[in-house]
């Protein structure tokens, strides 16, 4: 959600045009410096690119928070197979929003850290493989990527520099996984989308087993300012090694959800009571999910810390895709994680045995307990089963499903064994008050 | 040589070479790593996570299925925490496993039981409903239960890598994630049980043996399979004296695990109603059972009477009766009948190949041979149809060894997808559409070239020209139809050669000469069936030992049942000329094998005194055959014995060269009395011609 003012406290990067009127035509966009960063790097050498990158601190915005400059260094330029450029669009992580937002009001961005990296690695071809949900986007995207063809900006010998490019959308159909790289990339060549065994990494064997830089869609769109204004003023936005600016969905029990563009570290209690105007109601904080559904959840006299990637592993959760989910007193702990839980059932891809037996199990045990039809010991079979999927999976989504139902039981445990013997829970408390 | 890698798993210390796995390294040093989705030869999953260990420096648990060993690495499968990562995968594995073990046909042969017997927990603390799909038929080999399922792909791999058909895929997610038929509710594949074989838990399940008995109640023989001339051994599980499936899991035998459907669900056919049972004679125009003293006392006169007038005795013999049989057979008729003619239906022209090859060591190809060459030309054969396990071998060497692939051919055939270079060519045009891929060839390392019928004759001698003009080794395959057509041609069953292709002086009859010769007092068929579609010939007597009433035998004069290959021990030489123990599975009342039939004859004729066995016949063939100087004991002990084409083979210069032209679902006769062959569709060819 856009609100028509950006708030004070934001830092506009990435969002700055956002705001203008027919944002996401080529004209406003070329009005705006547009299209300048890429006309910069083709002066520039693959080497100096990836190193403006690396001096940038830009970590990947899609969760894992991979520093993005040593990422495309990985990509073998010599490599006689041809390279690809593929942008991670399949935003599915509950919680988040904000590439939506990429792509809806400034998809020329994104088009244009694509062409920049096309030109770090010697690519040809680019692919936006974009979540099904978001078919209206694919328009917009499309509409752009024509509009760049005609500019001579994507296509062949773009700008008379002899470099061939171009860029085709390609829709998923609905399943979460897809938006992990390797499954993506299986996805995107037709196949049952189940992720790949690792190494040998995208880097040297993405899609279509050639070299291939794949990325975040607010990663990209983060490239053309740090080219534009260099790596060293981009980082200087944010922490030390955690350079930029970082788009964050806030969602749940606030005034004024939505996406706001802040300085990496800005502070969560911050940025929940100013930002984001406060609890709903007037009432007391719960909980937060600092980084969308996955990330452990953090009780709030936890919440006074930077948003970092840094500081919240030091707390024992996760930036994440940066969607913070606010949980005000009302929240019932134990509807939350099973309905968590339901969406991780659901979304397991099956291929490995923790994932696709443990994620089931967790959510019937949790959705047992939230209605009441607890049995001893479900505490710890969740516990068990969560601590026996963690770490052990094939790919990060078992973790995803572990990591909430962990913390869950371990923060609110009270609230867990009041559903099991039948007491109220301690939502139920606040709502008798009321 | 690669530098070797050291590493250490459970404080042992191991050497391997660069690549090699850690479950594999453990495996050197008696270090059992568990696994369900990790299988050799087939690509990798790290689906199961059965295989988790420690290793030094790395925080999380690793799967030893994927983690190549590396210098210095310490690996530890000991640990509290390993034993407790196994127990979980089994814990999650059981959760919506139905354990309807006493009713499964993999209770007492189930990996997961294993598992669970040996890595699980002893309670289970799974309290939801199990999630339950009602079980699915493929076909009428392949039945799927979802519920046993746990997923591990082997059977997806083995259908897609290992058989080059890729029927099975997954559809759904998460925990309703299920096997299924490409094609939607069916099967059309090869219908080999690959997949079932494969399949560690009772997910899989045959038509042919599923419900009908328990593992354990079965004795199971190691024997060669009875149809096609690739020589897979087959376990036979049997159980009451009937024959209840086949399966090679242990590995053993030159086709390692591979069968095709012959060879695990076909070998019913000893025990079809139809099977003869008791000698018949003919008498006022009708056959009508016989005991064994009247058919053998017939048949002795009419021998007898043949010899005094001094008539001639034609013999056609069998591409199915074993080395010692034929060999017997051809000493029979030559040197106690006093007749050359003889011969067999000849299916590949190799004694044109022994001729061209006659002496030089080292030209003939063995299964293995298949696996490890670096290139291999296929010369008019559809290997898939006809030749499964080599079909199999080249793809696996395509597979593991990059090898090149090179085709001549009439129409598309499977191996056509992994080709170097495929040529289609008109019916002849074979040995010119050679030339094309003359170049390419010289340029590879070595070469192993197969054909089948479409080269004989003087032909073969210019395609072995074809092959020393390229300049690099070249090892050959001459393609023959059935189990034992490759040993009736080295036993001499042949007009004008006797044992390992050394000529006549007086040549004989051919088969088609024998069939329309009006002076034969005596026509002798054993185990074959030229006459299918045909009149009976003129000769006065005809004599006929069969397993079935086939078109020859309704003919016949005197019909004697004779034993099945599953039915007797002894030897037959493959495809590659490989010689193989046979070894007796069950007994079927009534019947007698070959050897029995033509010893007793012997007897009571006076050309012996006692019966002889075919240990006895078998000394005699390796003493006596060129090519065959085999290790009698290595072979008792079931090691596949090669032999060679001796120096002194010749080229018979006489009768035509024809493949039957089998497919998958065919073999003969015999594949007509095998209940599964005649249930399933002909898929493949529509797949592989289309």
């Amino acid at each position: 959600m856009l609100h028509p003012e950006p708030h004070p406290a934001e830092v506009v990067l990435l969002t700055r045009r956002f705001r203008l009127p027919d944002s996401a035509s080529i004209g406003t966009y070329l009005a705006t410096e547009g299209y300048q960063a890429f006309r910069k790097a083709l002066a520039m050498t693959p080497e100096e690119i990836i190193e403006e990158v690396k001096k940038s601190n830009l970590r990947g915005r899609g969760g894992a928070g991979f520093p993005t400059g040593l990422k495309w260094s990985f990509v073998p330029r010599n490599s006689p197979k041809p390279k690809y450029v593929v942008a991670n669009a399949d935003e599915g992580e509950p919680g988040t929003c904000k590439d939506r937002l990429l792509m809806q009001y400034d998809p020329h961005s994104l088009l244009e850290g694509m062409l920049i990296a096309a030109r770090a690695v010697d690519a040809r071809a680019g692919y936006i493989y974009i979540r099904g949900e978001y078919r209206y986007l694919i328009e917009i995207l499309d509409r752009a990527i024509e509009e760049a063809r005609r500019h001579g900006l994507l296509g062949r010998n773009i700008l008379g520099s002899g470099m061939d490019f171009d860029i085709y959308t390609h829709s998923g159909a609905g399943s979460y996984e897809c938006g992990e790289e390797t499954a993506l990339l299986e996805s995107l060549e037709g196949k049952r989308g189940v992720p790949r065994l690792r190494p040998p990494f995208p880097a040297t064997s993405g899609a279509f087993g050639c070299p291939t830089v794949l990325n975040n869609v607010e990663t990209f769109c983060s490239v053309p300012p740090i080219i534009l204004r260099g790596g060293l003023a981009f980082a200087g936005l944010g922490t030390p090694k955690n350079g930029g600016t970082r788009l964050f969905a806030i969602s749940g029990h606030v005034n004024r959800p939505g996406v706001y563009e802040l300085p990496m570290g800005f502070n969560l209690l911050r940025m929940i009571h100013e930002v984001a105007g406060g609890v709903r109601g007037g009432r007391k904080l719960k909980a937060v999910i600092p980084g969308g559904s996955s990330c452990p959840v953090l009780r709030a006299e936890e919440c006074d810390l930077p948003m970092d990637f840094d500081s919240l592993a030091r707390a024992g959760s996760m930036l994440g895709s940066g969607g913070v989910i606010v949980m005000d007193e009302t929240t019932c702990m134990v509807k939350a994680a099973a309905r968590i839980l339901r969406f991780y059932a659901r979304e397991s891809c099956g291929f490995c045995t923790p994932c696709r037996e443990g994620t089931q199990w967790l959510a019937q045990v949790l959705t047992r307990l939230e209605r009441g039809h607890g049995q001893r010991g479900d505490v710890e079979v969740v516990r068990d089963v969560a601590r026996n999927m963690l770490g052990r999976t094939f790919c990060p989504l078992g973790d995803a499903a572990a990591m909430p139902a962990l913390s869950f039981i371990e923060k609110f445990r009270d609230e867990f064994e009041a559903h099991l013997e039948g007491r109220p829970c301690a939502a139920e408390e606040v709502a008798l008050h009321a | 040589m690669p530098e070797l890698i050291r590493l250490t798993i459970d404080g042992r210390s191991v050497e391997v070479e660069p690549g090699t796995l850690v479950i594999e390294a453990a495996r050197r040093v008696g270090v059992k790593i568990p696994s369900f989705c990790y299988y050799e030869g087939l690509s990798l999953a790290g689906a199961c996570r059965m295989c988790l260990v420690e290793v030094e420096k790395m925080p999380k648990l690793q799967t030893a299925c994927t983690l190549v060993a590396t210098p210095g690495m310490v690996v530890r499968t000991d640990t509290p925490q390993v034993a407790e990562a196994r127990r979980a995968m089994v814990e999650f594995l059981l959760t919506n496993h139905p354990l309807d073990c006493p009713v499964c046909d993999k209770g007492g042969e189930c990996e997961l039981q294993d598992m669970a017997f040996r890595y699980g927990a002893a309670e289970s603390r799974y309290l939801e409903a199990k999630h339950h799909v009602p079980e699915q038929q493929w076909s009428p080999v392949v039945f799927y239960d979802r519920p046993r399922c746990i997923l591990c792909y082997r059977c997806v791999r083995v259908c897609d890598e290992g058989m080059g058909v890729g029927a099975l895929g997954v559809v759904n997610r998460g925990g309703r994630s299920e096997i299924a038929p490409n094609r939607g509710d069916h099967l059309e594949c090869d219908e080999c049980g690959a997949c079932i074989d494969i399949c560690p838990v009772g997910a899989l399940t045959s038509g042919m043996y599923r419900y009908q008995t328990r593992p354990w109640e079965m004795n199971h023989v190691g024997t060669i399979c009875a149809f096609c001339a690739d020589g897979c051994k087959t376990t036979l599980g049997v159980y009451h004296d009937r024959i209840m499936r086949g399966n090679n899991r242990d590995r053993s035998g030159l086709n390692g695990e591979f069968l095709c459907i012959k060879g695990r669900y076909a070998a019913d056919f000893p025990h079809h109603p139809a099977r003869l049972s008791r000698p018949l004679v003919r008498q006022d125009g009708e056959l009508r059972p016989a005991s064994w003293l009247e058919a053998l006392s017939l048949v002795e006169a009419r021998l007898r009477e043949a010899l005094a007038a001094g008539s001639p005795i034609g013999v056609i013999g069998s591409n199915h009766t074993t080395n010692e049989e034929n060999y017997f057979l051809q000493k029979f008729a030559r040197q106690w009948l006093k007749t050359n003619h003889l011969d067999h239906q000849r299916t590949g022209d190799v004694p044109a190949l022994a001729s061209a090859l006659a002496g030089r060591e080292g030209t003939l190809a063995s299964t293995e041979d298949l696996y490890t060459a670096r290139a291999v030309l296929v010369v008019g054969a559809d290997l898939a149809q006809q030749h499964p396990l080599l079909s199999w071998q080249i793809r696996a060497n395509w597979r593991h060894h990059r090898a090149r692939i090179y085709v001549v051919t009439t129409g598309p055939v499977r191996e056509d997808r992994y080709a170097a270079r495929s040529v289609r060519v008109e019916p002849g045009g074979e040995l010119e559409g050679l030339l094309a891929l003359a170049e390419a060839l010289r340029a590879e390392p070595d070469l192993v070239i197969l054909f089948g019928d479409a080269i004989q004759g003087e032909d073969v001698a210019r395609l072995v020209a074809f092959g020393d003009s390229l300049g690099i080794p070249v090892k050959y395959v001459c393609l023959v139809d059935y189990a034992n057509s490759r040993g009736a041609a080295d036993m001499g069953l042949l007009p004008d050669l006797g044992p390992g292709y050394q000529p006549l002086e007086r040549p004989g009859m051919t088969l088609e000469e024998m069939l329309e010769c009006p002076d034969l007092a005596v026509l002798w068929v054993v185990g074959a069936n030229p006459l299918i579609g045909r009149q009976r010939p003129p000769s006065r007597f005809l004599l006929v030992q069969d397993l079935f009433l086939t078109e020859t035998a309704r003919l016949a004069d005197v019909v004697l049942p004779a034993a099945s290959a599953y039915e007797k021990d002894g030897t037959v030489t493959n495809v590659c000329g490989e010689v193989q123990r046979l070894r007796k599975v069950v007994a079927v009342a009534g019947v007698k094998t070959d050897l029995e039939i033509f010893s007793l004859l012997a007897c009571r004729m006076g050309f012996q005194k006692d019966p002889v066995g075919w240990e006895t016949v078998l000394r005699e063939i390796a003493d006596a055959v060129p090519g065959y100087r085999l290790s009698v004991p290595a072979l008792l002990a079931g090691a596949p014995q090669r032999t060679h084409f001796a120096s002194q083979a010749s080229s018979s210069r006489r009768g035509k060269v024809r493949s039957a032209r089998d497919t998958l679902f065919t073999s003969g006769t015999l594949g007509r009395f095998a209940t599964i062959l005649s249930q399933v569709r002909e898929a493949p060819g529509a797949l592989y011609r289309g």
